[in-house]
């Protein structure tokens, strides 16, 4: 069972804004969802589900790429052609 | 280029998020044919918004893969389709542009994800269109709109460009009224890209056969069992009836993995889509955040009110699923799950060519049925096999049902695309 704290916690984890009249449904649907997701505790064995797997990588030189006021076009704030964001600090 | 195609299409379904009034006609195998895109695949220069307010007004810089080579074949791109938002949905009712309506009954859904894509379709609006299946979202409107749609088998076509929900299970393939039109599409797409790290090297160079003389097809009992609608499956087995009436033979056979399936599934796409969706906040692309905010409570703002709920509650339970004390409990298991489904697979396609079923456990939904979203995740559960183990399934025509399409389902072995088409053909012609 998780709480409404908990579906609190995962949305600001998530950064996804949640607003309190939201808090009971979700709740009450995630407790739908994870009951029904219990039943992976059936599936014995662990380990690796993937095999076969390797990287494909190239190498690292430059390539042809899109114009910088293109690249910047879908942008709401520029400045000096850098993408402006919200303050970290 | 060999002149102008005019485009004026009666949208009365909501089919289209965007439509191009005219468009450049070229020369190759498509041209003279508008072809719908699904709006989560980028188009440059034409607005591609995944169905959410998220990406309202974006316009992407480049073309998808797919979309080039679309162009490249002489198709006309006749706009861009609905879809339920970032392609999270059987119903396309998840749109933040409003509902998809069935052309068969509007008062049902057309199935989703690919719900615009397939109504398009089936109105008669374009020949053809590209959708993506990530569960489903290919073969489920497919099925519920009464026309043909291929997932083809996973890294046979090009991801580039495809803005990313589920990365390890999607994948972009065709959707048409026949299966030589999905063929044709299907062999413009497919191929190598060095652009997408999980292509490979598969061209499709395929005229459909109708010759299946021999061919033995696996029934599993799961495909018939609880939850799937009696008459639905009478509906289906009487269409694989038709297959051995052509010379096909059936043979019983079980895939135990089901159980866990869906929550195998559902478990890995919402974590998947927890990562992909981390880079929508509103700096690169969207609404912007309020820059005097901190970004922690600027990135709160900009999601929690541009995001729809069903996007806002995968990327929770993603996030849920990845976290510190549970990810040993849900996602490590769901891979094993997800072994398991693969190997049940392998196992049974040493006796079989092809596997055949529902595609859909039922008919179309009316609107707002599935208002409860593990309702509407458990009607994905004919589907999402073929995802988890990468492998080829076309959804064609079989019948009705209470007057509604019924698909029937064709997996095949990896990378046997032509396979599954060519059964779905043998079945096309029979009965037309």
């Amino acid at each position: 069972m998780v709480t409404e704290k908990d579906v609190q916690h995962i949305a600001e984890l998530a950064d996804v804004g949640i607003r309190t009249e939201e808090l009971g449904t979700f709740t009450h649907q995630f407790n739908a969802i994870l009951e029904y997701f219990d039943i992976l505790d059936r599936v014995e064995g662990s380990g690796q589900g993937e095999r076969d797997l390797y990287n494909v990588l190239r190498e690292d030189v430059v390539e042809p790429s899109l114009p910088q006021d293109e690249v910047l076009r879908n942008a709401p704030h520029t400045e000096d052609g850098f993408i402006k964001a919200p303050r970290v600090m | 280029m060999a002149g102008t195609i005019v485009f004026e299409p009666d949208d009365r379904y909501n089919a289209f998020l965007s439509t191009a009034t005219a468009g450049p006609q070229g020369s190759g195998t498509l041209s003279g044919v508008m072809v719908a895109v699904k709006d989560n695949i980028s188009t440059r220069g034409i607005e591609t918004t995944c169905a959410s307010k998220i990406l309202k007004g974006y316009v992407p810089p480049y073309d998808a893969h797919v979309v080039g080579l679309l162009k490249a074949a002489g198709a006309t791109i006749a706009g861009k389709t609905n879809l339920d938002e970032f392609g999270m949905g059987t119903t396309t009712e998840n749109s933040a542009f409003g509902p998809t309506l069935n052309p068969r009954d509007t008062s049902r859904v057309p199935g989703g994800s690919s719900g615009g894509s397939a109504a398009a379709v089936a109105a008669g609006m374009v020949k053809v269109a590209l959708g993506t299946d990530t569960g489903g979202s290919i073969r489920c409107p497919a099925a519920f709109c009464g026309i043909v749609g291929l997932k083809p088998s996973y890294g046979r076509v090009s991801r580039y460009g495809l803005i990313a929900y589920s990365n390890s299970l999607e994948q972009i393939g065709p959707l048409g009224r026949t299966v030589s039109d999905v063929s044709t599409l299907m062999g413009v797409i497919a191929g190598y890209d060095r652009h997408d790290s999980t292509s490979q090297n598969k061209p499709y160079n395929h005229t459909p056969k109708a010759d299946i003389k021999g061919l033995k097809i696996g029934i599993p009992a799961e495909y018939f069992g609880k939850g799937v609608d009696p008459d639905v499956a009478a509906v289906v087995k009487k269409a694989i009836g038709r297959l051995e009436e052509l010379g096909a033979t059936t043979v019983p056979c079980s895939i135990p993995s089901m159980e866990y399936a869906l929550a195998a599934y559902y478990v890995t796409c919402t974590s998947e889509a927890s990562s992909n969706l981390a880079r929508f906040d509103g700096v690169r692309y969207g609404p912007a955040p309020d820059w005097k905010k901190s970004w922690h409570d600027a990135f709160q703002d900009v999601r929690g009110s541009a995001f729809g709920a069903e996007v806002r509650r995968r990327i929770m339970l993603g996030t849920f699923a990845l976290s510190s004390g549970y990810y040993g409990k849900y996602y490590a298991k769901a891979q094993v799950a997800r072994r398991n489904v693969r190997e049940d697979f392998n196992r049974i396609f040493r006796d079989v060519d092809v596997i055949a079923g529902p595609t859909m456990p039922t008919i179309a939904f009316k609107l707002k049925e599935k208002s409860d979203p593990l309702s509407m995740y458990l009607a994905d559960i004919l589907t999402v096999p073929a995802n988890l183990a990468g492998i080829p399934s076309i959804s064609v025509p079989c019948g009705t049902s209470q007057g509604m399409p019924v698909g029937l389902q064709i997996m095949g072995r990896m990378f046997e695309d032509e396979r599954v088409v060519d059964v779905a053909y043998a079945y096309e012609q029979a009965v037309n």
